[in-house]
């Protein structure tokens, strides 16, 4: 036998790694099941099964208190695979008014871990969202004979009226986005989509609660934890109140009806929007349960996309609406006087160049050529201003001086109205044409289009009806918004703030005569309404892909404005033939609650007039 | 003296060693139960139902039991003689399995016999230590007398290593590497093992600590290079038999540690990784010096390590790079660079929290609500341990490490009273595979190992494993009691 009493030593070593390792392993033993209690608390979240209860969503109420949306409960099947027994399935079906396969396809796609992440056989499953209040009915008397089965009350919004879908948003299910976006949301709660269901999802969803139950080493709920002592009570959502007039908006809306285009309405010295139209609309009851899906898809894909809020989203060249922003930018500007005359040929002629004009007297100064509307007046004030070398050294810096007046107007940036999606509108700056004409190649004549609201100009209507706002404050505005007050909430500063523009308030009075001066005397004399002095001013845009758009912006009374709007109708033709009657009406129903017997014919009129609109081609 | 009847029944089982066996019936019937409360599932089905996991182990523990008797009467010179006609058939059924097994989770590894599966991989373990035994003990074999032995051995221990990589189930592929613990035994130089230890805590550091940086290298790697210059000095100065030389050493590292300290201090900065590659080449001219003045060249030992050690350093977060995206991941969630609790890291998350509220005393049995909602995946077989430690607590922990660790000295006294090489290397093989098991799975449940799925031997739920260990150990019994018999050669 030969035995080598060196290497028998290294049985030391090797049992000694082995229990070395043992040590290290009970020492780590003993932090996990004795020193540490983290692991504790997190197996009793295991052991607990904690239900979600859902928060009531926020009221939201017009300016005068009426209820315009309200919640509905509706009824998810729910059930917990685990303690699911056998069933009659066609009593199950008959009883939700649902075939056998479709029940098959539900829970086929409740078990599928891709559709459905959260599977698990021990926690609650949703098998059908939103049953009605009849299928719920009858489930409820019959629940008994399905075991496992359990519903959960869930909201859904309910509207007062067809109306103002744009301004109210609707509310959907969360998408695997949110989810991820914001640590609040699981997977089958609702969150808010487009309008201010969506800017003021977080004042309006409330606090989800929590109901503990406990779980035997079975699986089976033995009840509430600690008799619901450690539950959490849900926290409803905050109630809004709108500035919109709900009955103003149902009566701009009924005034637009065929028509495509928007009404903005605001309240000039508050920046309350008092009705928001944009048409096409739809009913915003199609937005709620279980068509929802079906009936998105509809209005996504039709053409006259009824989804987009024109009020906002839609960016329109202002045509002459945008007049009075250059008769003050070249007061500001010290271009012209009140006594500065342009002369006007039947239009602007200048180097080869003529921008055509209607007939009136000539020459003429600023506050007859917004009364009559006069192109030519704008167009050499614009060419005095920009071409100016003596004061501004060249037409670019002009031009940059010019733009920045606008903005602070607030042309060509987001106003920050409280509603999802606003769209900037478009004005250039010096850049741009220093990149299309090339760098010094260009100067007032080769953009002139701009000075009349043409040409690269875009606004939005509620870009407009701002403007129209702020003339009639004589030079103020506060950011435009449609919630007036939040439930418990202080409204965040930005929507009491006043903005100046850059334009001294002394010159907007010249401007607001004007303006009065085209509803006495110009282009808007059918804006008058009895016993109002209205202001006004009408614009026609050029459309180069069909008739021209029509338009109007205005305020009244003249003096302590209560109202200022704008109206724009898509291939309207003149701002006289639907902007301006549609405004003065929107202006005259919300002033004086009717509307007067000799302007009947022309509410009558808007009320039945449709525009025929090409359908779309499809691409 | 007449010699006592080798094969009598009534003189194997006066010799059987008897602890063992005990600690064997505990640990199977053990496993039992805590297979029926892993796999418990609120429908109250008896413990020997043929329907739950729990009755199924019952009848392959009864199949073991038959195994094992058989194992016993066998005459144990057959273990010897047969060795490599029971390798070579083992590893053609290795080659051959992934021909004939299906797809199960990404291995090829099961092989259908009627209503039964069996892991081939599983009784590779005791047909490799039965080849490794014979090799040992053939006449005048001493591993280090020539490198062909090494050959020889490293063969038999890698063939089934690669066929069963090639069926995808790294764990049971890695199993194999434990025999180096027997080769060590039988004369494999301890550097081999210190070498590989080395490695994988350099690997572990370097890779572990690299969002923070000393003197503008990464925290991990100025860990490795203060490491390299501790093991360089300890190796310096047992080998030149000097302890000046550990002294001097000592004096330069530390010396220079402190300028670089202060010159850090007054806002110099040190450029950490020439300044540090710097010292230990130095160190390592000064060691070769010493090995040639004083005649050690075991000295140069020392320079190779250094050497080797930073090679390998730099080679670690090349080769991590060039890793698979999951393989990355399972390392880095074991060594707690990443926390990911939905996927690689779920598993482990749970087996810690199940383990962790189990407590001192554990929930009671069938009363663990971790394993039973079913948290913990895999909890009947490579996480059984879980449910051990949710249910039965630190107590019942223990009492399974202690049983772990009881069964391997035992062997290992098993393997040390043989007086014959094909018995003490056979024993020795079996308390590597229980080592490794012991270590990777408990470990990999606690969270200390990279998630590498193999079964804790007995305990977890599957017939080829508990058939592959039995075989193993029985064997060694059936060896050990004829150990009398055997004449000394």
């Amino acid at each position: 036998m030969r035995k080598n009493y060196n290497l028998e030593k290294r049985k030391y070593i090797i049992g000694g790694f082995v229990v070395l390792i043992a040590l290290i392993y009970l020492v780590r033993l003993f932090d996990l099941q004795l020193a540490d209690e983290k692991y504790k608390q997190s197996a009793d979240s295991n052991a607990f099964l904690k239900k979600t209860v859902y928060p009531s969503r926020g009221l939201i109420y017009d300016r005068n208190g009426e209820l315009v949306v309200f919640n509905q409960p509706a009824y998810d099947v729910m059930l917990i695979p685990r303690d699911v027994q056998p069933f009659d399935t066609l009593d199950f079906c008959a009883t939700l008014n649902i075939t056998p396969e479709n029940l098959q396809k539900r829970f086929a796609d409740m078990k599928d871990k891709r559709l459905n992440p959260g599977y698990s056989s021990y926690t609650p499953q949703r098998l059908i969202a939103q049953l009605s209040a009849q299928d719920y009915g009858r489930l409820q008397e019959k629940l008994y004979r399905f075991p496992g089965f359990f519903i959960q009350k869930r909201i859904l919004r309910q509207y007062k009226h067809p109306t103002a879908a744009n301004v109210l948003g609707n509310i959907r299910e969360v998408s695997r986005d949110d989810i991820e976006r914001d640590d609040y949301y699981a997977p089958g709660d609702y969150t808010g989509d487009l309008g201010i269901e969506k800017s003021y999802e977080p004042y309006l969803r409330g606090v989800k609660g929590v109901e503990i139950l406990i779980r035997d080493a079975r699986g089976r709920i033995q009840g509430r934890y600690e008799d619901g002592a450690r539950d959490i009570e849900p926290i409803s959502g905050r109630d809004l109140r709108l500035s919109l007039d709900i009955k103003l908006q149902q009566y701009a809306e009924s005034l637009m009806v065929g028509k495509r285009g928007a009404v903005v309405a605001i309240e000039p010295a508050t920046g309350e929007i008092l009705c928001m139209v944009s048409m096409p609309n739809y009913d915003p009851t199609l937005l709620v349960g279980r068509q929802r899906g079906q009936n998105y898809k509809k209005l996504v894909q039709d053409d006259s996309w009824p989804l987009f809020d024109r009020a906002l989203m839609g960016a329109y060249p202002p045509g002459s609406t945008f007049k009075p922003t250059q008769g003050l930018i070249f007061l500001q500007e010290g271009i012209i006087d009140l006594h500065t005359t342009y002369p006007c040929s039947h239009g602007y002629i200048s180097g080869g160049l003529r921008v055509g004009c209607h007939a009136h007297g000539s020459p003429l100064p600023l506050k007859p050529a917004l009364q009559t509307s006069c192109n030519a007046f704008f167009c050499w004030g614009f060419k005095a201003m920009i071409d100016r070398r003596s004061k501004y050294g060249t037409s670019a810096k002009a031009f940059e001086i010019w733009k920045n007046h606008l903005v602070s107007m607030g042309y060509g940036y987001r106003l920050g109205v409280d509603l999802p999606g606003e769209s900037r509108g478009f004005i250039p700056n010096a850049k741009f044409y220093d990149k299309f004409y090339k760098e010094g190649r260009w100067s007032a004549n080769t953009i002139i289009s701009v000075a009349i609201g043409q040409g690269e100009i875009l606004a939005t209507p509620l870009q407009i009806a701002n403007l129209s706002a702020t003339i009639a404050n004589r030079g103020h505005f506060i950011t435009p918004h449609v919630v007036k007050a939040i439930q418990d909430t202080v409204m965040p500063e930005e929507m009491t703030r006043l903005r100046y523009p850059s334009v001294e308030s002394h010159y907007y009075a010249d401007v607001a005569e004007g303006m009065r001066m085209a509803v006495t005397g110009g282009t808007c004399r059918r804006a008058a309404i009895p016993g109002i002095e209205v202001c006004g001013k009408t614009g026609t845009a050029q459309n180069p892909h069909g008739k021209d758009h029509s338009a109007f912006m205005g305020f009244a009374p003249y003096q302590e404005p209560k109202i200022a709007v704008a109206v724009y109708v898509e291939n309207g033709g003149w701002g006289a033939t639907f902007g301006v009657p549609i405004g003065s009406l929107v202006m005259e129903k919300y002033l004086t609650g009717t509307i007067a017997p000799e302007r009947k014919y022309m509410e009558e009129q808007m009320l039945n007039t449709s525009i025929y609109y090409a359908p779309a081609k499809k691409k | 003296m007449p010699l006592p009847r080798r094969n009598d029944p009534s003189t194997i089982f006066r010799n059987l060693d008897w602890p063992t066996v005990a600690i064997y019936l505990i640990m199977v019937f053990a496993g039992m139960v805590s297979i029926y409360a892993a796999s418990y599932d609120f429908d109250n089905a008896s413990m020997l139902s043929a329907a739950e996991f729990s009755g199924k182990q019952l009848r392959w523990i009864g199949l073991s039991f038959g195994l094992g008797l058989v194992l016993l009467l066998v005459d144990a010179r057959m273990y010897e003689t047969y060795a490599y006609p029971i390798y070579i058939c083992i590893v053609i059924l290795l080659a051959v399995t992934p021909f004939l097994a299906e797809d199960t989770k990404g291995s090829y590894s099961w092989i259908k016999f009627g209503p039964m599966s069996l892991q081939p991989a599983e009784f590779a373990k005791f047909a490799t230590a039965l080849a490794l035994a014979k090799l040992f003990s053939s006449y005048h074999f001493d591993l280090n007398s020539r490198w062909t032995n090494y050959v020889k051995a490293l063969a038999i221990i890698f063939i089934p290593i690669v066929l069963i990589l090639l069926q995808n189930e790294t764990g049971s592929a890695l199993v194999f590497l434990s025999l180096f613990f027997v080769l060590y035994r039988e004369g494999m130089s301890g550097l081999v093992l210190f070498a590989a230890l080395f490695a994988v805590v350099i690997f572990v550091v370097a890779i572990k600590y690299t969002q923070t940086f000393i003197l503008g290298i990464p925290t991990g790697e100025f860990i490795v290079f203060i490491m390299i210059m501790t093991v360089m000095t300890g190796m310096a100065a047992i080998y030149s038999r000097r302890l000046e030389t550990g002294r001097n050493l000592v004096f330069w590292f530390a010396g220079a540690g402190l300028v670089e300290y202060i010159l850090t201090l007054c806002g110099v900065p040190v450029p950490g990784l020439p300044v540090s590659i710097g010292l230990i080449v130095i160190a390592c001219v000064y060691i070769a010096f010493e090995a040639i003045k004083y005649h050690r060249p075991k000295l140069f030992i020392t320079v190779g390590t250094a050497i080797a050690a930073i090679v390998f350093l730099f080679s670690v977060n090349f080769a991590f790079g060039k890793l698979q995206p999951h393989q990355r991941l399972r390392i880095e969630v074991a060594l707690g660079i990443v926390e990911d609790l939905r996927n690689a890291g779920y598993n482990v998350n749970q087996s810690k929290i199940a383990i962790g509220s189990g407590g001192f005393l554990g929930k009671g049995f069938l009363n663990g609500t971790q394993t039973k909602l079913k948290y913990v995946p895999e909890q009947h077989t490579d996480f059984i341990f879980c449910t051990i430690g949710e249910e039965e607590g630190f107590v019942g922990t223990m009492i399974v490490t202690l049983l772990f660790i009881g069964l391997i000295l035992r062997v290992i006294a098993i393997g040390e009273r043989q007086p014959t090489t094909f018995g003490r290397v056979y024993a020795y093989c079996v308390a590597s595979y229980f080592i490794f098991h012991f270590c990777i799975n408990i470990g990999m449940v606690i969270g200390l190992c990279p998630v590498i799925g193999i079964p804790l031997p007995f305990f977890s739920y599957g017939g080829s494993s508990l058939w592959g260990f039995t075989i193993l150990l029985f064997i060694l019994l059936k060896i050990d009691a004829a150990r009398k018999s055997v004449l000394a050669y």
